[in-house]
């Protein structure tokens, strides 16, 4: 961090690196076209299945594709398209070497591939290649001792959930390859526990990879260290391949289960929603704030798609689908703002080296497009009609306010808690952002880096922009998207007729009363603004003088200085205090005294930083019992060759015993 | 879109765009008698916008776009708000474009454009409210949505016309569990909203305990008079929602005679005049609480909206 902040970033005044970023920024474009591509075609009737039986021994490969992958194909492919754009200006002044650039476009092919699989071994085969290449992206700055601790986290948790993935399908398939289409009919055979093994495993597995809590230590330090274009790859596309498994195996193959599986999946969601939001509000870090609106995010997604379980366990079929549907266009809305606030960040970075919030500020009069391109994916993330998020939320607050389960009291009175969260979750996940914005982007510059920082150059401009208008389009044309949404519910259903929530111009759930229209909404509050900027400027106007600059009132002190301002930090501190019991912070105090005298202070040093509790708590005392464990082993580690073949003698011993 | 539904629907947006400051005026009227106080007259609002209207403004060193739209932005939704909150009528055109949970969005965006106002100058004042306002506003959006979770139980919908003309039809909303809990519960969050006693102190004139007057500190000439409007006419516009939630006689359904519209209008200038007085009054006895007491009086209205909502399932459940 502290190598970050002093190295003055001239980086994008120097000379261009050759064209090994223009080739890396056009593959990139070309692996997104490609994936748009697969995905009209996967909409469109679906692609039919390939199986290419000589390339893996035994079992094959088998591609296919519907709609369900369809729809994640398409995203994939819009955000590669923009941060392809954006690469092309990006890599030219960062010093990574040919192999992690050309990573980027493979990477994306590698999700792709995993969208394609058609049967378990070929989604285990590709999903591990997705984890190796991200893993490799993420490596790009290597050196750096904060990448490689993300590195090893990310790994670490990563090979977990997919050993929990790997266990969890292969009791599903039995010993077949997994055929999806064959898996689906016969998953319903399999006993009642080994189903909620299999639930279970993967749950947690697809779990980890979409960062949901406590699964989720690796996101923020890995969001927050990759490079700007990969952490926009791995928060929009990655943590949305976790949602992918949920609902390909859990929804789709496996089916109807039991109702507590919806219950695990909506407190799951529900609690990670409010420790990513909250985590979010008093983080400095603008990279570490928005990986943890990605686990808030995720954690909502969740949230909707365990609700739909849990209404359709309940029969209400109707309900079920407005939850997913409002879960799927969270996800949708996530992957556009989230490319956009990342590619933003990254473009702070690029043009100050900050990342700190603390030290940034001042940057909408020097950045003046990457400003507004972060305000407008800021207004997405929190959730406010006019953004990106809005519409998502409206639909899953509708399935929840309109769901009843008239049998079962402690889901009925867990409803309305779900609904609090739900809007703690908003509300906090808005101070984030609000922090996010007007402090590193508004008031005055705090260091150096900020105010000496000048605009980007124009193919990461256009590559936020592609974004932008990514999160334009879900924010105010929902309508675009009801074909897509429709097409997944008949994969998800099947069998079931339902009548998804109507998209239109307005929006309104069949069977129930409400509805709003997020373009009328934005439509006349903008036209209002408008006509109030008029009444401003005109109103009385005969008698009044100009406008004039004025310097800022500092109780008649004089002039304001930097460090008067208030910091995210101080911004967040009541945030912090309120909750102090959840994120338990670390304080140290330390008084320095005179040697004459131990009544007079010299100096007091107070110093709080904030860490992930959960990691904290959890994972510590884990890997203590682990290094302890491996010290125990440890002593058998003589170096003598007869101990060694001694205890290989034993072990067999053991086995054949056991075996026999 | 016949006819009467657009007058009334217009005239809920010029009566509240008009009545405003009045309000305000009243509320400081009520305050003023009851502290002993001759009081500055009910109009003095509107006089004070006419001097600011006519006076010069300043753009503060250093400040960007956002400081210079945040007050239209408010003006913006909150007008917003009154064309979709039912006032006077339940058929009104607008209804569809919005429900309970836009009208709260859109209040919310027009608080949350103030706050980056209030960072946008840089200075300390501005730092501090727009921090205490975000805490303030994160903590106040769970009761907000559970209470109105609670009142669109017995109507089955979310949107605003639905909920009042199901409590016009019933009468007795008033008195079942749900209704009264769900209304102390979004009374008092009304409360946090608008910046009254006892969660912000509107006539304070000392920076340090100041949330609201903080974040507008550096807004003069008519941008200050468009804040200030803005202020009033968002106390109208949720104070007359609490009030016709719960005690909606009087209110338009669709006779659309010109006679039917004076009275609806007469009857929520008493509703709300009624509630603003009590609110005032109220105002005299309290003080203002620490800033970090405010998430126990918010955790307390949060219960009682939860139990607004688990009530309607045990007592009240004929509308479902």
């Amino acid at each position: 961090m502290t190598d970050l902040q002093s190295r003055p970033v001239e980086a994008h005044r120097k000379e261009p690196r050759g064209s090994r970023p223009l080739l890396v920024g056009t593959s990139t474009i070309l692996v997104g076209g490609l994936s748009i591509v697969l995905g009209i075609a996967a909409m469109s009737g679906g692609i039919a299945s390939v199986s290419i039986s000589w390339l893996l021994p035994f079992s094959g490969l088998q591609f296919s594709a519907d709609s369900t992958s369809g729809l994640f194909l398409l995203m994939n492919g819009a955000v590669g398209i923009a941060v392809g754009t954006y690469s092309i200006g990006y890599y030219r002044h960062s010093h990574s070497g040919t192999f992690s650039l050309m990573m980027l476009p493979l990477f994306l092919l590698t999700v792709i591939a995993v969208l394609l699989a058609g049967s378990v071994t070929t989604l285990l085969l590709m999903w591990e290649l997705m984890a190796v290449s991200s893993m490799l992206l993420l490596l790009t700055e290597y050196r750096k001792k904060e990448v490689r601790d993300a590195a090893q986290w990310y790994g670490a948790l990563t090979q977990l959930g997919f050993l929990a993935i790997l266990v969890g399908t292969l009791i599903m398939s039995g010993g077949s390859a997994g055929v999806f289409s064959t898996l689906a009919i016969t998953s319903h055979h399999l006993s009642e526990s080994l189903r909620d093994l299999v639930f279970v495993l993967t749950f947690i597995g697809f779990g980890s990879k979409a960062g949901l809590v406590p699964l989720h230590v690796w996101l923020p330090r890995a969001h927050a260290e990759a490079p700007g274009p990969v952490s926009a790859v791995m928060s929009a596309v990655m943590a949305a391949m976790g949602i992918y498994g949920i609902m390909r195996v859990d929804l789709e193959l496996l089916g109807h289960g039991p109702r507590w599986w919806g219950v695990v999946a909506l407190s799951v969601g529900a609690v990670s929603a409010l420790y990513g939001a909250l985590q979010a509000s008093v983080a400095t870090d603008l990279k570490r704030l928005l990986g943890y609106s990605t686990t808030e995010n995720m954690g909502i997604v969740v949230l909707a798609i365990g609700m739909s379980m849990l209404l359709g366990g309940y029969g209400q079929y109707e309900l079920a689908a407005v939850a997913l549907v409002a879960g799927t266009y969270q996800l949708l809305a996530h992957a556009a703002f989230k490319t956009l606030t990342f590619l933003a960040a990254g473009a702070v970075h690029s043009a100050t080296g900050l990342r700190n919030l603390d030290l940034m500020g001042g940057l909408a009069k020097r950045l003046p497009v990457t400003s507004s391109m972060f305000a407008v994916g800021a207004l997405g993330a929190s959730g406010l009609p006019l953004g990106a998020g809005f519409v998502g939320e409206w639909l899953l607050l509708q399935s929840l306010i309109h769901s009843h389960f008239g049998s079962s009291a402690p889901l009925e009175f867990a409803i309305p808690v779900a609904v609090g969260v739900l809007a703690l979750t908003t509300g906090l996940g808005t101070a984030a952002v609000v922090k996010a914005y007007g402090v590193g982007f508004l008031a005055r510059p705090r260091s150096k880096g900020a105010e000496s920082a000048t605009e980007v150059g124009l193919p990461m401009l256009a590559g936020m922009a592609v974004a932008a208008v990514g999160c334009l389009a879900v924010a105010i044309a929902p309508a675009l998207f009801n074909g897509v949404l429709t097409s997944l519910m008949t994969v998800l259903y099947r069998g079931v007729s339902v009548s998804p929530p109507r998209l239109g111009a307005i929006l309104s759930i069949p069977g129930f009363a409400g509805s709003t229209s997020p373009i009328l909404l934005a439509g006349s509050t903008v036209i209002l603004v408008v006509l109030a900027q008029v009444a401003i400027s005109s109103f009385g106007k005969t008698n009044r003088l100009p406008n004039r600059d004025a310097n800022l009132w500092a109780c008649g002190n004089g002039i304001l200085g930097e460090r008067m301002q208030y910091t995210a930090t101080s911004f967040a501190e009541p945030l912090q205090r309120v909750f102090d019991n959840v994120l338990k912070p670390e304080v140290g105090i330390e008084v320095t005294h005179y040697d004459e005298s131990h009544y007079l202070v010299e100096r007091v040093r107070y110093s709080r930083t904030i860490v992930d509790s959960i990691e904290d708590r959890i994972y510590r005392p884990v890997l203590r019992g682990f290094l302890w464990g491996a010290n125990l082993v440890r002593v058998f580690h003589s170096g003598r060759i007869s101990r060694y073949l001694a205890l290989g003698a034993a072990g067999l011993f053991v086995v054949l015993v056991v075996s026999h | 879109m016949s006819v009467p539904s657009v007058t009334g629907t217009l005239v809920q947006i010029v009566g509240a765009a008009a009545a405003g400051p009045l309000l305000i005026g009243w509320t400081r009227q009520v305050r003023a008698k009851l502290e002993g106080r001759q009081g500055a007259g009910v109009l003095q609002p509107y006089r004070d916008l006419r001097k600011q209207f006519g006076r010069q403004s300043i753009d503060p060193i250093g400040t960007t776009m956002v400081f210079a739209v945040a007050p239209s932005i408010m003006a913006a939704t909150t007008l917003m708000a009154a064309a979709l909150v039912p006032l006077v009528t339940v058929i009104s055109p607008a209804d569809r474009i919005g429900d309970m949970f836009a009208v709260v969005g859109l209040l919310l965006l027009g608080t949350v454009s103030l706050v980056l106002a209030g960072l946008d100058t840089g200075t300390a004042f501005g730092g501090m409210g727009a921090s205490r306002m975000t805490t303030i506003l994160a903590l106040v959006e769970p009761t907000l949505l559970v209470a109105v979770f609670a009142l669109s139980i017995p109507a089955g919908s979310t949107n605003l016309a639905g909920m009042v003309a199901n409590a016009a039809r019933r009468g007795d909303l008033v008195l079942s569990p749900t209704g009264a809990l769900a209304v102390i519960a979004l009374l008092i969050v009304v409360l946090a909203e608008t910046g009254r006693l006892p969660f912000d102190n509107p006539t304070t004139h000392l920076e340090l305990t100041m949330v609201h007057e903080a974040m507008i500190l550096e807004y003069s000439g008519p941008r200050l008079a468009i804040l200030e409007w803005s202020s009033g006419v968002r106390l109208l516009v949720l104070t007359g929602l609490c009030a016709n939630l719960i005690l909606p006689w009087g209110i338009e359904r669709g006779t659309g005679s010109v006679l039917s519209l004076c009275v609806a209008t007469a009857a929520i200038a008493l509703k709300v005049g009624v509630l603003n007085g009590l609110v005032a009054s109220f105002e005299v006895v309290v003080a203002k609480v620490r800033l970090f007491k405010v998430p126990e009086l918010l955790a307390g209205s949060f219960l009682i909206g939860l139990l607004a909502v688990t009530a309607s399932y045990f007592v009240g459940s004929q509308g479902r």
